[in-house]
């Protein structure tokens, strides 16, 4: 192997892309070339980095200098000054910004421990990372009765928001006599501010792949689906790229290593839903219709997909997966809590130094996730709330600072952990305003087929609006809270049961600013 | 023409998607009509009705006309609170428009939308297949500019 001085991580992502990266990395190698220095240093186009900037992001290695927003015109400065010199620009460096210099703690990542690092469309890289030896000591040296008491043992939990124990989700299914079993993975991320599947996909999508292939040998599945939103382009050519690995490579396929065991992985594209989020819905949308969720029982795991057992996971949950199997669940435990085991992917948005996307232990605080990885406020912003898990989330305020982020800890408290979503509101913001914002997405998303939702989602946003115009009364308030309540024992599915949580925890945690809005 | 898009799916009724996707995708005015559903029904043996269901449903569908361009604004809390509502007064006035219409040289068609997971940047949108982040009116200006030129 060629050894360099230095490396150049290029951030890959839909912003950088539109920021006009591939010219950038054209001339930037034309420059390197021209300073006389190909043979000292590496470009590497790479998928998201530990952070998220603005524009075109690098990551310079080993001095571990991090720059945001950089343009072609910027190209010869830093090829002179950083690479020729050795002195870092300043002007473009992404630290300068913030109150906090945030971390990135790669030694305690387990989903995107390669994200950032490697190329994540070359499997030779996921290899060398240790990529795919989960996936042989599942498929050679393991039951799948064994694989499936593994992770029960891990304590991993679903991470689509709900945080259903995984194992016990495959164990309902690997038992069953059936003639086709299916693994279905739920990409179709549509919870509001919730980005980090994309990331998992653009950055490791082999992680997601192994993840699949592991679930599969545990349940006897010989198809699994990816169900990703069609609006995830790279993804989808990532993990198209990924799996046509896979087969040249024999990890996917007809009697992989001999084993006698055959699976292959389709990609299937959504066409913008929200309510396909949910698992029974997702599965109709597969089959050609409507998304609308159906009746449970039977649940998925008995009949889904065409009527046979599906087990239907979240991306990020399968990502988990190879680590578990490879290391043991005594390992996995480490991390985490007791109850809720494991790390967790946020993404960190709204008046933060840096938004952006951090895995950490689950049970870590809120305000360690702000400041310690998000880097803080932004400069000149107060904290007044976080509304945490996206839509189906919940409105925090500062007294909830320190609560715990896990899925027990939060439900103490009335509130979910969710998709991982943190949006972070300064002082100036109204949380009336916001919470209008989120009953409009409620109100454009039912899919209309309870009626305790198609109009209960209706009924909220006019009552939300008339409150925000400053026409309404402390009745109209309580009576959105009583509608959100009816509803959510009524409706029949998760996303009619999901406006109460951010309508309570706003009437919770800012009570006057409802009074204040209603007297005028 | 409709047939021959159909033809590379097999006739089941789960590549309906797959089928509407590529139909609407490939027609100039980026919609599906009443012809072309008509052919899908007879290619899958699926009712008309069914395929009408399927069609309304999904947001990324249209069974009207639509411009070379499609605007798709997100309108979601993460870009509401960075102000998508002011770029939105911005198009509307740039393109002289309401969401759901079409420019009247056919160009541009706006529309909101949820969520695109582009929220890092945001506030967010879509032309067609590219996304634009870190919006501010400025750059509509420039971005809307450029589209007309070509």
């Amino acid at each position: 192997m060629k050894y360099y001085r230095s490396h150049i991580l290029v951030g890959i992502n839909e912003a950088a892309k539109q920021a006009g990266v591939d010219v950038f990395v054209n001339k930037l190698q034309d420059q390197i070339s021209t300073a006389g220095l190909a043979d000292e240093i590496n470009v590497l186009e790479t998928g998201p980095l530990a952070f998220f900037g603005r524009g075109i992001c690098l990551t310079i290695l080993p001095e571990n200098v991090n720059y945001e927003n950089v343009a072609i015109e910027d190209i010869v400065e830093l090829v002179e000054e950083h690479l020729l010199k050795g002195r870092p620009v300043h002007r473009l460096m992404l630290d300068s910004a913030a109150q906090f210099k945030p971390k990135f703690n790669y030694d305690r990542r387990i989903v995107l421990k390669n994200s950032g690092i490697i190329d994540p469309e070359s499997i030779d890289e996921y290899l060398g990372a240790g990529g795919y030896e989960a996936w042989e000591k599942a498929l050679l040296n393991m039951q799948p009765a064994d694989i499936v008491n593994e992770v029960k043992a891990s304590g991993l939990r679903g991470r689509g928001g709900a945080g259903f124990p995984a194992g016990l989700k495959w164990s309902f299914t690997a038992p069953l006599n059936a003639e086709q079993k299916y693994v279905v993975v739920n990409a179709d991320e549509g919870e509001p501010g919730t980005f980090k599947d994309r990331l998992i996909m653009e950055g490791d999508p082999h992680q997601l792949l192994e993840g699949i292939m592991i679930c599969a040998r545990a349940i006897g599945a010989s198809m699994a689906y990816i169900y990703i939103r069609g609006e995830y382009k790279l993804c989808i050519a990532r993990l198209e790229k990924a799996i046509k690995q896979c087969h040249a490579y024999g990890i996917l396929g007809r009697n992989i290593f001999d084993s006698g065991f055959d699976l292959d992985i389709g990609i299937k594209i959504g066409a913008g839903a929200y309510v396909c989020g949910e698992e029974t819905a997702l599965i109709e949308s597969l089959e050609g219709n409507r998304g609308n969720p159906r009746w449970k029982p039977p649940f998925p795991g008995v009949k889904g997909l065409w009527q046979y057992p599906t087990v239907v996971n979240n991306v990020e949950t399968l990502a988990n997966v190879p680590f578990i199997i490879k290391n043991g669940a005594a390992e996995y435990r480490q991390f985490g809590t007791d109850e809720c085991t494991g790390t967790k992917v946020y993404t960190i948005l709204g008046d933060v130094a840096y938004p952006g996307l951090c895995e950490v232990d689950m049970g870590a605080t809120l305000r360690t996730v702000i400041n310690e990885y998000g880097g803080g406020m932004k400069k000149g912003f107060k904290f007044k709330a976080a509304l945490v898990g996206g839509a189906a989330g919940v409105i925090l305020s500062d007294r909830m600072l320190d609560v715990k982020m896990d899925f027990v800890s939060l439900n103490q408290y009335a509130a979910v952990l969710g998709s991982g979503a943190i949006l972070v509101m300064n002082e100036h913001q109204s949380i009336v305003d916001m919470l209008w914002s989120i009953l409009r997405f409620f109100r454009h998303e039912s899919c209309g087929k309870c009626s305790p939702c198609r109009i209960g989602t209706q009924h909220l946003y006019d009552l939300i609006s008339k409150i925000r115009k400053g026409e309404g009364s402390m009745d109209d308030v309580e009576m959105l809270h009583t509608i959100a309540l009816t509803m959510k024992q009524t409706s029949f599915c998760a996303l009619g049961q999901s406006p109460i949580m951010a309508i309570a925890s706003a009437l919770d945690n800012f009570r006057d600013e409802f009074i204040a809005i209603t007297k005028k | 023409m409709f047939l021959d898009i159909c033809k590379k799916y097999p006739p089941t009724k789960d590549n309906l998607i797959y089928i509407l996707h590529e139909i609407q995708d490939t027609h100039p005015q980026h919609y599906i009509s009443e012809e072309a559903v008509q052919v899908i029904s007879e290619y899958l043996a699926v009712p008309v009705n069914h395929i009408y269901g399927v069609l309304t449903f999904y947001s990324m569908y249209s069974t009207k006309p639509r411009g070379k361009y499609i605007i798709r604004l997100c309108e979601s809390p993460p870009c509401y609170i960075k102000s998508s509502d002011i770029i939105l007064r911005r198009l509307k006035s740039l393109l002289h428009v309401n969401v759901g219409e079409t420019t009247k040289d056919g160009l541009f068609t706006l529309e909101l939308c949820a969520c695109l997971g582009v929220c890092g940047n945001a506030p967010v949108m879509m032309i067609n297949d590219d996304v634009y982040g870190d919006l501010t009116e400025e750059k509509i200006d420039s971005i809307i500019d450029k589209l007309s030129e070509v």
